[in-house]
């Protein structure tokens, strides 16, 4: 046996290499929260980085699939634009939420994926991710204007009941202003309750009554406000053209502020670089007396009255219902807006106590199959038997290595996938005990039986996993997240399979045979 | 030699009888369609779209939860028992977050109520899916078609390709039957028995070519083609059933303590390994056979 002493190097240096990329993770895994706290930040992120990560099933977060919504006329290299500028963004909005490892990636042609691990305030995330943060400043129509086209949809609505008057009973008030009835005076603005909202919004959005708008305005409502009990948005008339937008910004602080009613009122403060404080100071300085909304995503924030030129450049956005959300929204606008909405395609989160259950939910599958398999083939081919399964051992070792290398996710259908990969190459050690007894009965003795056996094996054997590879690779363009875990595992498997229950197996029974004389291995 | 050999002198006549097993396997694809047409396939969120929502609570029933919810109105809803007693998964395909949904179940019911999982899938990516399993299947049971074909025969190819898709039909029988729901999983699972279905077929394959080699060129009798076909199956009996079962051992650990999130995963797999065994005698072996007697005479 000349190739012995390479083939037990080969081994060796194999096995070193694993425990080599499959230390981090150990080390990694191992540690308390204690030790992760006092280790640089640095060399933590480097470990983590050379460790196997966990999937978002097992260690619990947020996993999303968006769809951006990207102008149909557009044409492609726009639309691929669009989708990177919007990935760029929210990737910035996600790296200032301080959540450790998020991924954001735009897959296929206009969708972007991102996971969150370990966030659980999911409407919280959604709304980070997923908000336009479209920020304009528009001016407000003259008052006399908006009562006008108040008046005439008033006028234009009772004329309609008119002709309906014979089948329907409206009360006078609701017959001569069913528009305005709807609404009501909030400290000189109008206002609708929540629970009339869709109505109003169902007679703004006809064709006709779009008509009674006067050119170059349009009917905009307030944030969500409440009074006492009652929930209202008020209703605003502003110009179409956009004065200023948030493209202009530089920053944007969380502070608190407001006004001289209620000083302590969180606020965002907005910074404009020079040519955005120009055109706010224009503004400002020919439209003093009149109102200026901050409309952010198509809704007014607040429309206080411009009382002097502006001229250094800086605004403040009030009407804001808790510091959270200040803070948040100066994260966003800080990020830019997003250059299209996106639309939430696919939502899975998991909590971090349902991905403990996983974990140990895998890990006993694990254990308990390696030990059945075990049990079983000591059984039937008795020290034979123990050897192969001992080596799969081995398995694990090396697949998790090459998942270290690949930086690829472990995740539960990933753990099922690690014991089924053993199971399945187990098969061929059957393969070869079947024909080394076979060969035995046949007179030969054992250690050419063990010669034959492995060679007569091993077309079986490589039909047999040829096989379970072109199936694995098929499995990897399927889906999401776990199944490619899964896939890739039992893709890897196959080729370290053949290696322990094959090479490794055969170098056992080589180093029993010829370093120790061992005449026979019961099988 | 060999300590225990179950099926070390096999010598049964397999091929003989397989027109009895033709009829067999016929009443069980007719059972399996029909129980899929009656019962449906049971349908997971990836691949109708809409709500899951995985909660744990502290003391309320099933009936608790199920009433508390139709006072919620929502679309589709279900509601059912999940791992442990007193966790459930409810889907419902009303745009409304699960939070929401949580939240209102708390109110209802003062409970203890934790958000263990929350899934949305919009229409779009359940269609995607639907269509990118089928046609993975497609892809994988016409690879290894092609490998069959090249590596033995089309005769052999052709058995098998049948016998995968005859196993198929039964998982999904099984499934429907026990009304597990069809997910993602679920395919990844039924991609993978497609893989090792063909496992037996093709040591079996291997097997009868061999003694097939001794024949080449010469006119053999459909009684001589029986017997080698049988001696083919008998010699390999043995790691047929053995391969079969290491593998069945590790998913039954999957089935035992896996949980209910592997449960539909390992179901496939065990049965899709049982029923791969026996059709690599009773289908593929036995169609070869007959596609090979009837070119032959």
């Amino acid at each position: 046996m000349k190739t012995l002493n390479i083939r037990i190097i080969i081994t060796l240096i194999v096995i070193a290499f694993s425990i080599y990329f499959i230390y981090p993770t150990i080390q990694y895994y191992t540690l308390s929260d204690a030790q992760k706290e006092f280790m640089p930040k640095e060399k933590l992120r480097e470990l983590k980085k050379k460790s196997i990560n966990l999937g978002l099933d097992l260690q619990g977060g947020m996993y999303l699939v968006l769809h951006v919504e990207t102008p149909k006329n557009a044409n492609l290299n726009e639309k691929n634009d669009i989708v990177e500028r919007t990935t760029f963004v929210i990737k910035n909005r996600i790296d200032n939420l301080g959540i450790a490892e998020p991924i954001v990636q735009k897959i296929g042609s206009e969708r972007i994926m991102v996971q969150l691990p370990g966030v659980l305030d999911r409407e919280r995330a959604r709304e980070i991710i997923g908000r336009t943060a479209q920020l304009e400043f528009r001016l407000l129509a003259e008052p006399q204007i908006l009562e006008a086209t108040i008046n005439r949809i008033d006028r234009y609505l009772s004329g309609e009941n008119d002709t309906i008057r014979d089948t329907t009973k409206i009360d006078t008030l609701l017959k001569n202003k069913p528009f305005s009835s709807l609404l009501v005076n909030y400290g000189g603005d109008l206002a609708i309750s929540e629970e009339l909202i869709d109505s109003v919004k169902k007679i703004l959005n006809r064709e006709d009554i779009k008509n009674l708008i006067p050119k170059g305005y349009s009917f905009f409502f307030g944030n969500l406000e409440s009074a006492g009990n009652i929930k209202f948005r008020k209703l605003f008339l502003l110009r179409d053209k956009a004065d200023l937008t948030g493209a202009y910004l530089i920053n944007a602080v969380a502070t608190v502020g407001g006004d001289q009613f209620n000083p302590n009122a969180p606020v965002v403060s907005l910074e404009f670089n020079p040519r955005g404080a120009m055109i706010f100071a224009n503004i400002t300085s020919s439209n003093v007396g009149k109102r200026l909304a901050i409309v952010l995503d198509s809704f007014v924030y607040s429309a206080p009255q411009i009382r002097e030129a502006i001229l250094g450049g800086r605004a403040q956005i009030t009407g804001i219902q808790s510091m959270q959300e200040a803070k948040d929204l100066a994260n966003i606008l800080k990020a830019g807006a997003l250059p299209a909405p996106v639309r939430i395609l696919e939502e899975r989160s998991v909590g971090p106590t349902l991905g403990k259950d996983s974990i140990e939910k895998g890990t006993k599958s694990i254990i308990f199959g390696y030990l059945f398999v075990l049990i079983f083939m000591m059984f039937y081919y008795r020290l034979g038997g123990l050897i192969t399964v001992t080596i799969q051992a081995l398995n694990f070792l090396i697949i998790l290595a090459i998942l270290s290398i690949l930086g690829a996710t472990l995740t539960l259908p990933g753990m099922a996938g690690l014991i089924l990969t053993v199971g399945f190459a187990i098969d061929a050690n059957v393969l070869i005990f079947e024909r080394m007894r076979e060969e035995m009965r046949n007179g030969k003795d054992f250690i050419s039986a063990i010669e034959y056996g492995y060679k007569n094996a091993s077309r079986a054997i490589w039909d047999t996993k040829i096989l379970h590879f072109l199936a694995a690779l098929v499995l990897t363009f399927f889906g999401s997240g776990p199944i490619k875990g899964f896939a890739v595992i039992l893709a890897i498997g196959v080729a370290t399979s053949l290696f322990t229950a094959v090479f490794v197996s055969r170098l056992i029974f080589d180093i029993l045979v010829y370093k120790f004389n061992v005449k026979y291995i019961p099988i | 030699m060999g300590w225990i050999d179950l099926f070390a002198n096999a010598n049964y006549d397999f091929m003989g009888k397989r027109r009895i097993f033709y009829v067999i396997y016929i009443l069980l694809i007719i059972f399996s369609i029909f129980v899929i047409f009656l019962k449906g396939i049971n349908f997971g969120i990836d691949f109708t779209g809409g709500n899951l929502v995985q909660i744990s609570t502290k003391n309320s029933d099933i009936s608790k939860v199920r009433s508390a919810l139709l006072q919620l109105n929502l679309k589709d809803v279900s509601v059912q028992n999940f791992g442990q007693e007193k966790d459930y998964i409810i889907r419902y395909s009303s745009e409304i977050d699960a939070q929401i949904v949580v939240n209102k179940l708390k109110e209802i019911l003062n409970d203890e109520i934790i958000l263990q999982r929350a899934e949305k899938v919009g229409p779009t990516i359940g269609s995607e899916l639907r269509r990118q399993a089928l046609i993975l299947s497609i892809i994988a049971i016409g690879l290894i078609l092609f490998y069959i074909w090249i590596r033995f025969d089309f005769y052999f190819g052709l058995g098998t390709i049948l016998a995968l898709i005859i196993d198929v039909i039964m998982v999904l029988g099984l499934y429907s039957l026990f009304q597990l729901e069809f997910s993602t999983i679920t395919v990844a699972a039924i991609l993978t028995i497609i893989g090792y279905d063909v496992n037996d077929s093709v040591i079996i394959a291997d097997r009868i070519r061999e003694f097939l080699k001794k024949y080449e060129g010469l006119k053999i009798e459909s009684s001589k083609l029986i017997e080698i076909y049988n001696k083919g199956i008998n010699s390999t009996l043995s790691r047929t059933i053995i391969t079969s079962l290491s593998t069945l051992i590790v998913v039954v650990a999957l089935l035992l303590f896996g949980g209910p999130v592997l449960y539909g995963f390992s179901f496939i797999l065990f049965w899709g390994i049982i029923f791969g065994t026996l059709s690599s005698i009773f289908i593929v072996s036995a169609i070869a056979l007959d596609l090979k007697i009837r070119k032959k005479v």
